[in-house]
């Protein structure tokens, strides 16, 4: 969520050919650039607001007239770190990581099946791929967590990474089919013609024209795996607990809390902030990339 | 080309293998976070809600683990509607991830009704020194069933007015040792200096059974109002829950906080502490965070009153925090050795004299002797004696005026009640939000408690 928030609005229009109407359009240029930072500040406020009040005192952090000046300090860092986030970053690095790979593993020959090489009813295949997730998840967990109880697998970061990848795969495969889809029909043809195995058609013309596709679905997985919440905190208690259940345990219904709490969400956010930040590119490219239909 | 097609064809099996071997060595080390227990060592895992008391206790904790080299602790902190939730899954399908957990008076009789807890009669009988005997009796009863102790409590609250001396000097008022709700109604008048500044009270208006919940259902009950009749008819919309609900609603929306749909104790307690609020009725244990200088700038100002009456000669809640053993727990002796060391007289001795928490900070409300201490009494004296008082004087057999079915001063001691006071608690934060009236709120609510009303009356 950070992620998308922390790069500037793009407020470039694609090359237009040059008009007689110009200036009229480079006024729309303008509006439509005001717009964008206003929703690019909107949406960036929070995070802002999060990282401010991670440098703050609890009598600081909620005030009714809310502080921009204050002394800063670290001290809600230093109990993060005295509160012992490694265990839970590990746990966190471990399902984001493998649900991510499996997803890929998965996705990239079962998107490749339903958009170049279709298969048969490749309509219902898609359709029953999002209709999984058109329930929600709280509908399903009581079925799950008995499931996972009985199997022994309670509070094991594996489960997470079985969840997480049966989460995201709907996602990784209806997105990367719309970037499977942009692959020029010709090239697949020459290839077919030239009698290259499927294998290697897949691997060495469709995969480097979509890679920036990839990267984004990947980090799309990576930014819904790491932020989940719901089952993490069901099914887990001291072993496998991630990030986000430990950054509830500096919720207190008896004292202050919103220092403490901004500081730990911001180290929770980094990771996938500077995930983001080193795959920017990749990741407008491929965004743009599946878009333009 | 056919060589490197055959190349290409091959290595998918292989990739595919080699993840999938990753995977599997890794599965065998599942749970990084997990630390190696050593031969002989028990790990037992503690759930405990993340309340300041609770993480000063986690932070002593490698104290009893010096002492005790033979149990390893694992703790799972987490804030308490997680913490509820997760408990009670985990102990209700015999999940098995924890060998203590941490409930309440709520809880407690429920589940050792239910045969879910460890009957810990034997077990304090076999300690010597624990002294059960020492425990507040309406607190220790509130955690029995049949008479025999399913958990030990850690601290419990009751609820009181907190007040600012200074700005009540100031008005010429002189706060009564037992207050009506139609006496602080009008000092919060007279001190509300209008939006914007100064405001006359704090009340909770966030929605959830114990958020605004707590407080409200201690206003209904002394306004003579009750959920349901001895023949479980629901009674929500009585002409006494009506009054109490409308001057609740009425004296947080006239001379409350702002944003008071949305706050809790928390937003209270910076309220408060900010001087933002002349007043404040809420939990007793909210006096150890406003006399904490460090997060509180009216330390030291604040005048302490039983919690406000009206048709009730006391209407304070009785809550505790307490520690118990699921039946499915295979490691009952060493859990028991760590509770009743966190439950015993030496921890709260413990904690006062540590540095880093001291005697403000101690559990308070668990054991009679704790209002003993002379530290304790020093610190504490403003508002320890009302918290003993409040405690002992809290009926949760006979919250209200007339006769009621169930037990509980702030709940409705049945396991519908977290899903109904929920319910409810949404309808009176709408209504203090302004978005429907209270007569509304309440028809809304009468359904409900209706509803489950009815599996009752068979």
């Amino acid at each position: 969520m950070a992620v998308t928030t922390s790069t500037p609005p793009d407020t470039q229009e694609p090359a237009a050919p040059p008009e007689p109407r110009r200036q009229k359009r480079s006024a729309a240029n303008v509006w439509l650039g005001v717009v964008a930072w206003i929703v690019g500040i909107a949406f960036f406020f929070p995070v802002f607001w999060m990282v401010l009040t991670s440098f703050k005192q609890e009598t600081d952090a909620y005030t009714t007239t809310p502080k921009i000046i204050f002394e800063p300090t670290l001290e809600q860092y230093e109990g993060v770190f005295s509160a012992g986030v490694g265990p839970y970053l590990v746990n966190s690095v471990i399902a984001t990581v493998f649900s991510t790979l499996l997803v890929l593993l998965l996705g990239i020959p079962a998107a490749f099946a339903v958009s170049l090489r279709p298969v048969k009813k490749t309509q219902d295949v898609l359709f029953f791929f999002i209709s999984t997730k058109m329930l929600p998840v709280v509908a399903v967990i009581v079925p799950i967590y008995v499931v996972v109880n009985q199997i022994g697998m309670l509070d094991n970061i594996w489960t997470l990474v079985v969840l997480y990848t049966g989460m995201n795969l709907p996602i990784a495969v209806w997105m990367m089919r719309s970037f499977f889809l942009e692959v020029p029909g010709e090239l697949l043809e020459q290839a077919s013609i030239d009698g290259a195995p499927l294998w290697r058609t897949l691997r060495e013309i469709v995969l480097p024209i979509i890679s920036p596709g990839i990267f984004a679905t990947a980090l799309i997985c990576v930014i819904f795996a790491w932020n989940e919440f719901f089952f993490a905190v069901n099914l887990t208690a001291a072993n496998a607990g991630t990030v986000p259940v430990f950054l509830v345990g500096f919720i207190t219904s008896e004292g202050l809390y919103w220092a403490q709490l901004s500081a730990a969400a911001t180290m929770a956010a980094l990771p996938v902030v500077i995930a983001g930040w080193v795959a920017q590119n990749k990741l407008v490219q491929g965004l743009s990339f599946g878009a333009v239909k | 080309m056919r060589g490197a097609a055959r190349r290409g064809r091959t290595r998918l099996p292989a990739v595919l293998g080699a993840v999938v071997a990753t995977l599997g060595l890794l599965a065998g080390c599942s749970g990084a976070g997990a630390l190696g227990s050593a031969e002989g060592v028990e790990t037992v895992t503690v759930a405990i809600v993340s309340n300041p008391q609770m993480e000063d206790a986690i932070s002593l904790a490698p104290e009893f683990e010096a002492e005790h080299p033979g149990i390893r602790l694992r703790f799972v902190s987490l804030s308490e509607n997680e913490a509820r939730a997760k408990i009670t899954a985990s102990v209700a399908t015999g999940g098995g991830e924890f060998d203590i957990v941490m409930i309440s008076n709520y809880e407690t009789p429920q589940w050792a009704q239910n045969g879910w807890l460890t009957n810990l009669e034997p077990y304090m009988a076999a300690t010597p020194g624990y002294d059960r005997a020492d425990f507040i009796p309406t607190v220790r009863d509130s955690l029995s069933y049949e008479g025999q102790m399913y958990s030990v409590p850690f601290y419990g609250e009751s609820s009181f007015l907190m007040y600012r001396k200074d700005l009540f000097e100031q008005a010429g008022i002189q706060m009564p040792a037992q207050p009506t709700w139609q006496q602080v109604a009008q000092y919060a008048a007279q001190l509300d200096k209008g939006p914007g500044q100064q405001r006359g009270i704090c009340l909770r208006g966030k929605p959830g059974w114990g958020e605004v919940m707590a407080p409200l259902d201690t206003v209904i009950n002394t306004f003579g109002g009750r959920w349901y009749d001895p023949q479980w008819q629901a009674q929500l919309t009585s002409p006494e829950v009506k009054g109490a609900v409308q001057f609740y609603v009425d004296l947080v929306r006239e001379h409350g906080q702002p944003g008071a749909s949305q706050s809790g104790f928390s937003e209270c307690a910076t309220q408060f502490g900010q001087g933002e609020v002349a007043m404040w009725y809420d939990a007793t244990s909210a006096a150890g965070t406003v006399e904490d200088p460090a997060e509180s700038t009216v330390a030291g100002k604040i005048g302490y009153a039983p919690a406000p009456t009206v048709a009730t000669p006391s209407s304070g809640w009785l809550y505790t925090w307490s520690l118990g053993i699921p039946q499915t727990s295979p490691r009952k002796d060493a859990a028991w050795q760590f509770m009743s060391w966190m439950t015993s007289k030496e921890y709260i001795q413990r904690a006062g004299n540590d540095p880093e928490i001291g005697w403000t900070s101690i559990p308070p409300g668990s054991r009679q002797s704790t209002y003993q201490i002379p530290q304790y009494q020093q610190v504490a004296n403003a508002y320890a004696p009302l918290i003993l008082d409040g405690l002992q004087r809290a009926n949760p057999q006979q919250p209200t005026v007339q006769p009621v079915p169930y037990q509980g001063v702030q709940f409705v001691r049945i396991p519908e009640f977290q899903d109904l006071g929920t319910r409810v608690s949404q309808q009176v934060s709408a209504a203090i939000a302004g978005q429907i009236t209270v007569d509304e709120a309440l028809e809304q609510s009468q359904n409900y408690a209706e509803t489950v009303g009815e599996s009752y009356q068979r």
